[in-house]
């Protein structure tokens, strides 16, 4: 195989990220440990750069640039998808600065581990090949099963890590295995391939049915959905918290987008199949998720079991476009999920930065009641995790409440009104969890030992994620229309 | 569509939101003349409207038209009709009276509380305003965070289980209006307007499940029986203010809702359940009046009441003549001043003696001739006095009752019975009872402050006892248009003879009674 320039320049945002990846590991050795924020500047650099080069091309929707005969894309969906990510990355890497300085683990090699897992991500949203899927999620999962045990004197940070380590490589196996079943039949990985020996197979073909059901299972395990979630809870509360929010907001879009891309350009030809199973794994993960949330009293553990279940909802997004009639029918499904995912990283974002401020050292700030009586002693704080818990829980007007509304538009819109009904009773089940932690910080009187504790965890750059993260969540909320109508437009370069 | 060119609307919802903006910015002391001085402002702004409406008009007023967001359809459409310009009005005159209750009774964190009250007064005064389906579930889900507040942070000791009943009984409700929405935009032709939404004939089966769920939503923001549970926790445990927005403004957003979209827009379901929603309205008339006999805390007594009093709102509605529904609108207004006001007289106690028990206000009215005199003023306004303003409001709807069904309307008429009962008893006990000595050691008589909050309800009250016409014909192009689209998928029924005898000509025009007999 041969490549040109041209390939090149269709990938040169990945080759920007892993290029300052590589920068930032040789540099990190010569860098004295105060001065490890150079190399976070030298990330944010890269990113800004990539930002500033697919945002250029943003709002040129029908330009589809495809490179490696046909291994890689470049059209308006991956863009999209792919600014989200420089995004979220930029504010995990201002949110990590101050919490591994609090932390002692200032370790240079942790930027560049986000933007290894960066580009992995930047691969599995443009790939229209199987194995470049593959590789994609590969190289962003070991950078993230590295950055959970990031804290190596911590038991539960290594736990985690080995936990999520063994369970992802297990379902990298099956995701594998569906792979190589489709690759027997269609004789190739590429997506376009696969789509037309699905067109002449038709819908009963069983190895089909087994290779959707594993690839199911596979990406189910990178999505977190119920029931291959079990690692989520244990992961998210062990790692980081900077970490913890990188793998809810990033690793999770990037999956979401894998797979859409997969099931719709690939297996479309199976929607009737899939979006069976999905809407049983959607009815399962919301209700499991809200459920299990409710009893959380680790803060981090709740957001696990909330990320859980804001998967339910986007995957109800899924089922919609893979139930909707005609192809504005699935468009709205699928933009739909990109407008949510969207949102929800901002809240989630949010959420964790404002827990990453109460954390240090010890384990405080992890636990629910670590947050009682915040609202006195720290009112802006505590005024933002209320934002960001309204926003999670859907109430106008938040980002929050225009995800939840155009997934249950596109669900209604498929005829699937009773899903939306479920996952709209679970949603107010939702706000049960969040609303506590807002009783928690408002209504709850702090206990002395408490108003002693050391200040907030505060710099410049926290205050950069969070003026975003709020700001995210309240003007998306008020006009969401740019992203409405740029998911929209997006999501028709999906083939 | 009439529309006034200046933007009366949007600036009644941006003034109060400019002001909770404007609070983080100045000194503690002035925190509450801000306050005071935004709701008077929006109050100021409101009034002309009173004026400028036109009531020979059944159209939206004083229209305001942009897009919110293209795809799908959103817009930020506002309007008033003869319905919901009685509400906006009587929802900018009770704002200032909740701050000038909140002056001294609120110590803590007196910049979030006023702030929160701001913010709910947008959102109240934008859901009778919003003529955008969207626009009105968004101001009607952006209240539950501030009232959350509003009795988790500033209320009474049981007010962390209070305030998560109320939130999560409000928001399990308004889920299924959201569904309902989704709904009826794709059976209503791709749009979230509302009068356009209301032209639709929606067929019956899909009618009666939205019905459902708007009643979902609206049933227990009323709250109807048996869905009234949160309301007594959340009354005694809310601070005055949050109790006067609950009592005047909240629960009148669920009638607000049966009455701009399920009946109008599913005017078949409206039929059809109709049976069960009378039912329900005289189960809570009698039920919330027993209840309040029994109380011995007074917030408990008057939100009991407002249980019973909310029933009879219901029951105008849905008995779908004229003057059931003119009666319903004119008593939604009327129990938001009479019930307000009643929660105003408990504050007022309550600041001196601290207990809201009967047992412990006993005999005020020689430390407190004043206040004894509004206490009686609103109680016999809330057991419908002839001259106040519920006997009017009462008598039409029982009048409306009356073309529907005898039956019920005898039933209705015993919660008036019990209310005289157990307001009678609550006035003998609390003004005229005998005190023991050691309860009652210097109470002060009304303040200033609390005259001005007392007084221009007490006017209304006897305005609205006296003079009903003023109001009633600002309401009455709309509700015979409500009446006119409830009645347009039936046959239009013989005119019942008897209808309108003996009332005053001025306020009951008879128009398509349904009565059960014309109804077969």
């Amino acid at each position: 195989m041969t490549f040109s320039g041209a390939d090149l320049l269709a990938i040169l945002p990945e080759l920007i990220i892993i290029t300052a990846a590589c920068l930032v590991l040789a540099f990190d050795p010569v860098t004295p440990s105060p001065r490890k924020d150079l190399l976070a500047w030298l990330s944010l650099g890269a990113l800004a750069l990539c930002i500033g080069l697919t945002g250029a091309q943003i709002s040129v929707l029908n330009v589809r640039v495809t490179a490696f005969s046909d291994l890689i894309v470049v059209d308006a969906y991956a863009r999209f998808w792919k600014l989200l990510l420089y995004v979220v990355s930029g504010l995990t890497i201002l949110m990590s600065m101050p919490y591994l300085k609090a932390e002692r683990l200032n370790l240079g090699e942790y930027y560049g581990f986000i933007l290894l897992a960066l580009s992995g991500m930047m691969v599995m949203v443009s790939a229209v090949d199987l194995l470049t899927i593959y590789l994609g999620t590969e190289l962003m999962s070991l950078s993230l099963y590295v950055m959970a045990g990031l804290k190596r004197s911590e038991p539960r940070s290594l736990e985690a890590s080995a936990k999520y380590f063994v369970l992802g490589a297990f379902s990298s196996g099956i995701l594998l295995y569906g792979i190589s079943l489709l690759f027997g039949i269609a004789g190739s990985t590429k997506l376009a391939d696969i789509a037309a020996t699905v067109g002449t197979r038709g819908l009963g073909d069983p190895i089909l049915l087994i290779a959707t059901i594993l690839l199911t299972v596979g990406f189910g395990f990178k999505l977190a959905v119920v029931p291959f979630h079990m690692w989520t809870p244990d992961v998210y509360q062990g790692a980081p918290t900077c970490v913890t929010a990188f793998m809810a907001v990033a690793s999770k879009a990037a999956s979401f987008a894998a797979f859409l891309r997969v099931f719709v350009e690939g297996l479309g030809g199976l929607k009737a199949n899939w979006s069976m199973l999905f809407m049983l794994l959607c009815v399962v993960t919301l209700v499991l998720g809200n459920v299990v949330a409710i009893i959380q009293t680790n803060i981090k553990r709740m957001l696990a079991y909330s990320s859980i279940a804001h998967a339910g909802y986007a995957l109800l997004g899924v089922v919609a476009a893979g139930r909707g009639v005609g192809e504005s029918g699935s468009a709205t499904g699928l933009a739909s999920v990109m407008l949510y995912l969207t949102l929800y990283a901002f809240m989630t974002l949010g959420a964790f930065t404002v827990i990453s401020m109460l954390r240090k050292g010890g384990l405080e700030g992890e636990e629910i009641d670590d947050f009682t009586g915040l609202a006195k002693r720290q009112p802006l704080a505590a005024f933002l995790m209320l934002v960001f818990m309204v926003s999670l829980a859907g109430i106008p007007p938040t980002a929050g409440f225009i995800g939840k509304f155009y997934v249950f538009m596109a669900a209604v819109e498929a005829g699937m009104t009773w899903l939306a009904v479920v996952a709209l009773v679970f949603a107010a089940v939702s706000a049960y969890y969040y609303m506590r932690v807002v009783m928690v910080m408002y209504m709850r009187e702090p206990d002395v030992s408490i108003l002693e504790s050391p200040q907030l965890v505060t710099s410049p750059a926290l205050s950069i994620v969070l003026v975003c993260a709020v700001a995210g969540v309240i003007v998306f909320g008020v006009f969401p229309n740019p992203l409405v109508s740029l998911a929209l437009q997006s999501v028709l370069s999906l083939k | 569509m009439h529309s006034a060119g200046f933007p009366w609307l949007s600036l009644l919802i941006l003034l109060p939101l400019a002001g909770a903006v404007a609070l983080l910015f100045v000194k503690d002391v002035a925190v509450r003349w801000l306050a005071l001085g935004v709701t008077i402002a929006d109050l100021v702004v409101a009034l002309p409207l009173w004026w400028l409406f036109d009531p020979s008009s059944s159209q939206m007023q004083f229209t305001e038209h942009v897009v919110w967001i293209p795809s799908p359809p959103i817009h930020y459409s506002l309007g008033l009709d003869g319905i919901s310009l009685p509400l906006v009005l009587m929802t900018a005159a009770l704002l200032p009276l909740c701050v000038l209750a909140s002056w001294q009774a609120v110590t803590t964190r007196i910049r979030g509380f006023m702030a929160m009250l701001l913010i709910m007064e947008a959102a109240m005064l934008g859901v009778f305003m919003a003529l955008d389906f969207v626009l009105f579930y968004v101001f009607w889900e952006a209240m539950l965070i501030p009232m959350y507040l509003l009795i988790g942070v500033w209320g009474g000791p049981n007010r962390l289980y209070a305030a998560i009943k109320f939130f999560l009984y409000t928001l399990a409700g308004s889920v299924l209006l959201l569904v309902a929405i989704l709904v009826l935009f794709f059976y209503g032709g791709h749009t979230f307007d509302i009068l356009a939404l209301t032209q639709v004939s929606y067929p019956t089966s899909l009618q009666m499940w939205v019905f459902l769920a708007l009643f979902a939503a609206f049933a227990v923001k009323v709250p109807m029986f048996p869905f009234h549970t949160w309301l007594p926790d959340a009354h005694v445990e809310a601070p005055t203010a949050g109790s006067v927005l609950l009592a005047s403004v909240l629960l009148k957003m669920g009638t607000y809702g049966f009455i701009r979209f399920s009946l109008p827009m599913l005017p078949d379901a409206s039929q059809a359940f109709t049976p069960m929603m009378i039912a329900l309205s005289i189960v809570a008339i009698i039920y919330g009046a027993y209840m309040a006999l029994a109380q011995a805390d007074l917030k408990k007594l008057i939100a009991y009441s407002s249980v019973s009093h909310m029933g009879f709102v219901t029951l105008g509605l849905f008995v779908s003549n004229q003057q059931g529904i003119e009666g319903a609108v004119l008593q939604m207004v009327n129990h938001g001043i009479t019930t307000g006001a009643l929660f105003l007289c408990v504050g007022v106690i309550y600041e001196r003696t601290h207990s809201r028990l009967i047992a412990d206000n006993v005999g005020l009215t020689k430390p407190m001739p004043q206040y004894a005199t509004f206490l009686v003023i609103f109680a016999l306004s809330s057991l419908g006095l002839p001259g106040t303003n519920s006997f009017v409001g009462e008598f039409l709807v029982l009048a409306g009752t009356f073309l529907w069904s005898k039956v019920a309307t005898a039933l209705a008429s015993l919660g008036l019975i019990l209310a005289a009962t157990y307001l009678l008893w609550m006035v003998q006990r609390i003004a005229f009872g005998v005190p023991s000595p050691h309860h009652l050691p210097e109470l002060r008589d009304l303040n200033h402050r609390e005259l001005a909050m007392m007084v221009p309800l007490a006017v209304l009250v006897f305005w609205i006892g006296f003079f009903p016409n003023p109001l009633v014909s600002r309401m009455h192009a709309s509700v015979m248009k409500t009446i006119d689209l409830m009645s347009r998928t039936r046959v239009a029924p013989a005119i019942h003879p008897s209808a309108g005898h003996g009332l005053p000509a001025a306020v009951i025009t008879v128009h398509q009674p349904l009565t059960r007999e014309s109804a077969r």
